[in-house]
């Protein structure tokens, strides 16, 4: 088991660096060009809270409608720090964390008797007051007009570098994420989420504090999707409220249940792949969001499971595979679960 | 007396949430549906309504024609929606069905922006020359006494449908047990389109008197005042056709006196305060009934 782990686990750090290495060398050499680089700075914020969203929807169990306004907390929180008072850049995306993650307490209370579509309605109306809020709190969050003038990761000239830059910090969050969410899947309180998920009574009379856990999974979420908005904010230099309203949240539950609900590597490939389609469907002008609308309800009928349903794509399982190594593998939450119907 | 007024100006924009809410309330009733759409249903109504007064000049008659042959279209849209979108998800997932909701939701706004004849800027209403009666020193416009007596003329024919006749009874039974409605022969394909249709027509009405009120119609005008009336059927109880129109008046009222006596800034804000506190202190809503669940 011990040797299984940390062969996955230097698998894994072996892969994220090449893969980092790969990517900002393509940039830096100038084959992945500027506009290309961005894209992939905004996919990697994409995974950071869509990844988060996950955690609750797709772990958890608890539908939830609201993540853009935990991530609105952040991206202000960490605006304001940087700006009005002179932190450093990483501290105050941290800060940004946090503050969310206070926010996550708060909404994680209510959840606790609310269950199913009341509480997602319940973190709807949460997501459009933060968005009121932050709308009349004017001297602090600029109001209606925003806050301009956000610094940048880096202040140096070169674009090259500038966007090399600016994908490494998204990279690096990114990476932590999905290995703060896959760690904690596989441990003992990740399984005692999963298994609220599955059936809450049950795990309750198993002897799973229930409500200790509801609210540990909020507030990660929310301290995830805090820093993947003071991210957001950083990357796009400026904010305002109508970034974080009802239809950015639904675009994150979009990506999560496009990629499979509790699937991670799932969700990864499907923020890349939101962020593309977008793009690419640029060129359709006014047809651009019929098009997407159409095609959500298209892959909801005929793809109900999203791209991976709850199953993974796994590096080291593949390399094991490719190898045939001789091992009894350490079944994963969601290989038992693959054959699960859908809820 | 400026507080009465507000209660007033109340009513008469609750009287429209209420129309919208009983849509978002029926269809949940019986398929369990957050119908994100329902809100974009008004905005088609509107439409609908712009044309035939646009064309024809308002007076009585146009107006009379407009509700009819806008909430006519808007039930076969709304048959369609279902047919075409939601029937195929029936046993699938929940949040599956809440997406293809949001798609087409997505699909009627942006579709009309694209469409030459609606297209993305606001249009101007037509509507009456305003004429505001003066009664105790409370000012009534008289589209303001339009929206009210169309609202509780059309919920009266609502709840004369749903209590006195024979497909009323099919929709409280299909929404009561699904199943056991099906296995009494009632068929529940037709209860369940037939329920979307008269929550489109209800809300194409609403999107007329909405316009009316606030003269402008845009491809996005339905969702604002759609997430709102969603929160008043979640207020008075979603499922509960008399707690909609409650929490349709109680929600109207609260936005307007926000409005006139705090900030009209704060006013959404106030919705959806409402409705967090309405779920943690009861969130089944004023008069909804609470299901304990068993294992």
């Amino acid at each position: 088991m011990k040797k299984n782990r940390i062969f996955n686990a230097v698998v894994i750090l072996g892969a994220s660096v090449v893969v980092f290495v790969i990517l900002a060398a393509l940039q830096y050499i100038g084959v992945i060009d500027e506009y290309n680089g961005q894209l992939l700075t905004l996919s990697g914020i994409y995974i950071v809270v869509a990844l988060s969203l996950n955690l609750i929807t797709g772990f958890t169990g608890q539908l939830a409608l609201g993540q853009a306004g935990f991530m609105s907390v952040g991206a202000y929180t960490t605006a304001i720090a940087i700006m009005k008072f002179h932190v450093p850049m990483l501290l105050a995306i941290l800060i940004g964390g946090l503050v969310a993650a206070v926010f996550g307490i708060i909404i994680g209370f209510p959840t606790l008797r609310l269950r199913g579509d009341y509480l997602a309605i319940a973190t709807l109306g949460f997501g459009e007051i933060i968005r009121v809020l932050m709308i009349n709190l004017g001297s602090l969050t600029g109001g209606a007009a925003g806050l301009k003038g956000i610094p940048a990761f880096s202040e140096t000239e070169n674009f090259v570098l500038d966007a090399v830059i600016k994908f490494s910090w998204v990279y690096v969050f990114a990476v932590i994420t999905i290995v703060i969410i896959s760690n904690l899947i596989n441990s003992s309180p990740g399984r005692a989420i999963i298994s609220i998920r599955e059936d809450e009574i049950a795990a309750n009379s198993m002897g799973i504090n229930i409500a200790y856990y509801k609210i540990f999974s909020f507030t990660l979420s929310a301290f995830l999707a805090g820093v993947g908005g003071g991210l957001y904010g950083i990357y796009m230099g400026y904010l305002n409220p109508t970034m974080f309203g009802f239809m950015p949240s639904m675009n994150i539950v979009v990506i999560v249940v496009l990629g499979g609900l509790g699937s991670i590597t799932g969700t990864v490939v499907a923020s890349v792949a939101f962020t593309y389609i977008q793009e690419w469907l640029r060129v359709f002008k006014d047809l651009r969001l019929v098009i997407f609308g159409l095609a959500l309800i298209l892959v909801m009928i005929f793809w109900p499971k999203g791209l991976l349903g709850n199953k993974e794509l796994s590096i080291s399982g593949f390399l094991r595979k490719l190898f045939k190594r001789e091992n009894n593998p350490e079944r994963t939450v969601s290989q038992q679960n693959g054959s699960r119907e859908g809820k | 007396m400026e507080f009465v007024q507000q209660v007033l100006n109340g009513l008469s924009l609750g009287s429209v949430y209420a129309l919208i809410a009983l849509g978002y309330t029926m269809v949940y009733g019986i398929v369990k549906l957050i119908n994100f759409a329902h809100g974009d249903i008004l905005m088609i109504g509107a439409f609908g309504g712009f044309f035939i007064m646009g064309a024809f000049g308002v007076s009585p008659t146009t107006i009379l024609i407009s509700f009819i042959v806008s909430m006519g279209v808007c039930a076969i849209i709304g048959i369609i929606i279902e047919k075409t979108c939601y029937a195929p998800l029936r046993n699938a997932p929940r949040i599956n069905a809440l997406i293809t909701a949001i798609g087409v939701s997505y699909l009627l706004e942006n579709g009309g922006r694209v469409l030459p004849f609606m297209g993305p800027n606001p249009k101007q209403f037509p509507t009456f020359k305003i004429q505001n009666y003066n009664f105790l020193g409370i000012n009534i416009s008289q589209t303001q006494i339009m929206t009210i007596a169309i609202s509780i003329l059309l919920m009266a024919l609502l709840n004369y449908i749903i209590n006195y006749t024979k497909i009323g009874k099919a929709m409280r039974a299909t929404s009561f047990d699904m199943n056991a409605a099906c296995l009494m022969g009632i068929n529940i394909n037709r209860i369940i389109s037939f329920t979307f249709a008269l929550g489109a027509a209800l809300g194409a009405a609403a999107g007329i008197l909405f316009a009316s009120s606030y003269p402008q119609v845009e491809p996005y005008m339905g969702f604002m005042p759609g997430l709102k009336a969603f929160v008043a059927a979640v207020l008075g109880g979603i499922g509960s056709i008399p707690g909609a129109m409650l929490g349709g008046f109680l929600l109207g009222i609260a936005e307007t006196l926000t409005k006139g006596f705090i900030s009209s800034k704060l006013a959404d804000g106030v919705a959806f305060g409402i409705l967090i506190i309405i779920l943690v202190v009861k969130p089944t809503g004023i008069l909804g009934k609470n299901e304990r669940e068993k294992v």
